[in-house]
């Protein structure tokens, strides 16, 4: 009875450990997180920081479960994506203007201003409503005024924003919304937030670098968040949701680096690191080495043993890795500060494949031309490039004086997809494909003409202009060595974000300036010149006018003295008549 | 005897009760709010005008500080002056010459910014008439418990006060607005200050119960900004708001200072213009009124010995993998520029036009059949 009986508890507690184990692991591969720093030297002396966070949740939005339990994703984005039925998130803030030609390529590419595209699932039926009421959901959500997003600036480009995420196959551009705001301010209320949706907040790991007064205090400061629904394992049968929260800063050598050419994390951030995010499975800097292979160019400190290699942008480049979540690598003063010491200032210049720039020709407020440039520096291939423009309502265009022109000669792109404004309603849209012949510099012209907007359209500040979006210029630049084509879990983030179909080319997205055009603007001030004027006018012209016409003359006689005055009433009395 | 000990007997209950009665009084002349919020406006754009947005800001510092979380207040900046190419330290906003305040800091949440702070969308927030799809950071959502600070500076003059260079709100409007208010039972008590130029005319016109408003300058007197810093270039506060956030600085969140406290700050010796105050509106007397019924944001608790029983928690659907065996198909990543899909995409057309040569052919009709019916002879008067 009694070994029945311990036989009974023995199985009990077997079943109980069971439950807990299995459990245990549900809630382990619930999601995890990833986070990464790379730091790029750049040849100007300047320096090129990208944070990377990745949160990956097993969940299946799109079969239309209800979810209640949010661990590592943030609440506040997990309930936008289930209301708003959104299959693809893209949303960027960027101060100041990514220059190609120094810098090179970004690891993620974005516009000046505010930038914010969506993909949403084949169940919506309005569109254009879910949209509005997203972008002003987000505007709460990043204090920032996206409500500002409306149909004047929203488009729906027809070949351009592919998505990013995994699908069945088809793509109708017809649940495709694109919208920038080229004038939106990024500051810290808008870091604020983003850092509130990172699972440890900026209390630990890699986020306590992210101080604002050093982060704004330089010559490139961008902050976006991508949701995009990703492979949970190698066969690709169900998906998961992926959140990477993306921070690019290029730190200037004079503003912020006192023109020594020396950097440290403390000097970048004013802060060192402690430790890593503790929900973070991976927490990881690489630093760029591949142009110092035998340390001739510059000093790295404190050594890491770890070396990795990564294929990317087109090219094999080498890192040196700390790991952080091994403590060895906070050695004994159980902090982390990175230096690095430059020994020469010589290096090869940079020579990106491909780069664009746009700006606008003519003078007076009557007409005006947009020039685009762009060049593709491979010495013998061409590859296809996607152009995307807009442009406002206010400045319109004549397609009709559209040219495309590469080496002096008419260049015929082989899709062109133009759709015109209507005035107040929406925006001009014109998409081309063209093939950029191999060491040559493509332009592309197109004239317009300044429209004249009520006077209740001005903004309240309209001398400094209006500004025009910048043109996305989408492309596949050929590699120099074979890219990875299948996107798995162990590689690190910064060359996993855009997917390779081929290995012969890798795809590359470049934004061109914002332009800033004057409208004609009327004199506000001139109403209330007008009125005094006006009124000075009436009072005194019509005035005189008037009395000049009616006026008639009277003859009064003068006022007789008093001692008169009494003679004149005793007369009266008398029954004389007066003096 | 026997009223000797009746008394004796009763005495304590009479004794307690008159000390009951004392303080369920005081109790009574206590504030009846349960919850705290603050709109704080600065309605003036340009660099020049860096000292407006310094001020809201020195304010919305104090208010965080006392206790009042982000989602209770909404800060209204026309400008950016952090962030402005123009400031020589990005992400800072300063009060103090020599750098020693940065009231901007590390945690700031500004709910209307730029074009959008407008007279129009300041009196939505205030009276709740918002579009829908405002979110939630967006909304004052006060109810006939809450007291609400509310705080606007920039320029003014008599009678009205200027919002973003193009456009004015005048005392008449800001009194209507809150009578729509207190008519919506939006408010409990409501402070107002004011900081421009001739503050005084703004609170002329108030005709509803329960508002305490205080002003910079009265009327025919301009208010001053304190001192320039010269590495920033400009001024950075008002002198009123300046000693407005020195004495705010002594106050925390148990302090007992009263309103009578407040009406004292800024002297004409330190202000040059003479600060008003108007109580007759107010139904408690201002010396009743603590700072922190306004500034800070005190919850009270109540501790309950109940017991409530929840519900059953959520069950979470686990992606049923028994039963999907046929959705199972294998998703890929899309081809980013599929050159061949797109030269042969069709772009689809939306708008309707009616087919070629209608329009033409419309014409020659009608043109037929008029001079069918009228003759040849028409044809000299039209061509």
């Amino acid at each position: 009875m009694a070994a029945h009986r311990c036989r009974y508890l023995a199985c009990l507690l077997l079943l109980f450990l069971s439950v807990i184990l299995v459990t245990m692991s549900q809630e382990t591969t619930l999601g995890h997180e990833q986070h990464e720093l790379v730091i790029r030297p750049l040849h100007s002396g300047d320096i090129y920081a990208s944070f990377q966070f990745r949160t990956v949740w097993e969940t299946d939005f799109m079969k239309g479960n209800k979810v209640s339990h949010y661990r590592l994703f943030p609440k506040s984005l997990g309930q936008v994506i289930s209301k708003f039925s959104v299959r693809e998130l893209h949303i960027s803030f960027t101060q100041g203007y990514w220059r190609t030609m120094q810098w090179g390529q970004p690891f993620i590419p974005s516009p000046p201003g505010a930038e914010l595209w969506v993909w949403f699932q084949d169940s919506v039926t309005d569109v254009d409503a879910t949209w509005k009421e997203l972008t002003n959901v987000l505007s709460g959500i990043f204090c920032a005024s996206l409500n500002f997003i409306d149909s004047t600036n929203t488009l729906q480009p027809s070949a351009s924003f592919k998505p990013l995420g995994i699908g069945n196959g088809t793509t109708d551009h017809r649940f495709l919304r694109y919208a920038t705001l080229p004038r939106e301010i990024v500051c810290t209320e808008n870091l604020t937030p983003w850092k509130k949706l990172l699972p440890c907040g900026s209390k630990a790991g890699l986020a306590v670098l992210l101080k604002s007064e050093k982060l704004f205090h330089s010559s490139f400061h961008s902050q976006s968040v991508h949701i995009r629904p990703v492979c949970q394992d190698r066969q690709c049968k169900s998906s998961s949701w992926e959140l990477r929260q993306a921070l690019n800063v290029v730190f200037d050598l004079h503003t912020s680096g006192q023109s020594k050419r020396e950097w440290s994390l403390f000097k970048m951030f004013s802060r060192t690191l402690t430790e890593a995010c503790p929900l973070a499975s991976s927490s990881k800097i690489y630093i760029d080495v591949t142009d110092n292979p035998q340390e001739e160019q510059f000093e790295l400190s404190p050594a890491t043993p770890l070396l990795s290699q990564a294929v990317v942008l087109g090219d094999r480049r080498t890192f040196s890795v700390y790991d952080l979540t091994q403590q060895v690598t906070f050695g004994t003063v159980r902090s982390l500060n990175l230096m690095i010491r430059w020994k020469s200032s010589e290096g090869d210049m940079l020579r990106p494949l491909l780069h664009a720039e746009r700006y606008v020709t003519g003078y007076g407020l009557q007409t005006g031309e947009i020039h685009t440039l762009m060049y593709n520096n491979h010495p013998f291939r061409s590859f296809p490039v996607l152009l995307l423009d807009s442009v406002p309502w206010y400045l319109r265009l004549y397609i009709h004086t559209l040219k495309v022109i590469s080496k002096g000669k008419d260049n015929n792109p082989s899709y062109i997809h133009y759709q015109p404004s209507k005035d107040r309603e929406r925006p001009h849209l014109l998409e081309m494909l063209l093939q950029l012949p191999p060491h040559s510099v493509t332009e592309v012209t197109v004239q317009f003409e300044r429209a004249l907007l009520k006077w209740t359209e001005y903004t309240p500040d309209p001398n400094h202009g209006f500004y025009v979006g910048s043109s996305v210029i989408s492309s596949l630049v050929p590699s120099t060595v074979a890219m990875e084509t299948n996107i798995t879990m162990e590689q690190p983030l910064f060359s996993s974000f855009f997917p390779c179909k081929e290995e012969s080319s890798y795809f590359a997205r470049v934004y061109t300036e914002p332009l800033l055009v004057n409208l004609p603007t009327p004199d506000f001030s001139m109403p209330y010149n007008v009125i005094c004027l006006t009124c000075t006018v009436v009072a005194v012209g019509y005035g005189s006018l008037y009395n000049l016409l009616t006026r008639s003359f009277q003859v009064e006689e003068p006022n007789p003295g008093l001692a008169k005055r009494i003679a004149n009433v005793i007369r009266r009395m008398r029954g004389v008549p007066p003096l | 005897m026997k009223i000797l000990t009746l008394l004796s007997v009763f005495g304590p209950y009479l004794f307690t009760d008159s000390v009951n009665i004392e303080n369920s009084a005081g109790q009574f002349f206590s504030s009846g709010h349960t919850n705290n919020w603050a709109v704080l406006v600065c309605t003036s754009r340009f660099w020049f005008n860096y000292r407006h947005v310094a001020n809201t800001l020195s304010v919305y510092r104090s208010v965080k500080r006392l206790g009042i979380p982000d989602s209770h207040i909404v800060l209204m900046l026309a400008d950016d002056m952090a962030c402005n190419h123009r400031n020589p330290k990005p992400a800072t906003v300063f009060s103090h010459k020599n750098m020693e305040l940065n009231v901007y800091g590390d945690d700031v949440e500004v709910d209307y910014r730029g074009y959008e702070v407008t007279v129009e969308n300041f009196l939505r927030v205030l009276t709740g008439r918002l579009p829908p799809s405002t979110p939630r950071s967006k909304r004052l959502l006060s109810d006939d418990r809450s007291n609400i600070l509310i705080y606007l500076t920039g320029h003014g003059g008599n009678g009205f006060l200027k919002f973003q260079d193009s456009e004015e709100i005048s005392n008449v409007e800001l009194a209507d607005a809150f009578e729509q208010m207190w008519q919506k039972r939006r408010y409990n008590e409501l402070l107002f200050i004011i900081d421009t130029c001739q503050g005084a005319s703004m609170y002329e016109r108030f005709y509803s119960p329960n508002i305490m408003a205080l002003a910079s300058s009265q009327v025919g007197e301009d208010s001053l900004s304190h001192q320039p810093d010269l590495a920033i270039g400009v001024h950075l506060m008002d002198r009123y708001t300046f000693y407005l956030l020195e004495f705010l600085e002594d106050i925390h969140p148990s302090s007992k200072t009263n309103m009578n406290d407040l009406f004292k700050v800024c002297p004409r010796s330190l202000c040059v213009s003479t600060p008003g105050h108007r109580t007759d509106l107010f139904l408690r007397n201002p010396e009743s009124v603590l700072i922190t019924d306004f500034f800070g944001s005190v919850r009270k608790v109540e501790i309950t010995t109940e017991v409530l029983n929840l519900t059953h928690p959520i069950q979470r659907v686990e992606g049923s993998p028994v039963n999907g065996e046929s959705h199972r198909e294998v998703y890929s990543y899309v081809d980013q520029l599929p050159v061949s899909e797109i030269i042969h995409q069709k772009p689809k057309q939306k708008d309707w036009h009616p087919p070629d040569g209608f329009i033409l052919g419309l014409w020659t009709l009608i043109l037929l059949v008029f001079f069918k019916t009228y003759g040849i002879k028409h044809l000299k008067h039209i061509f």
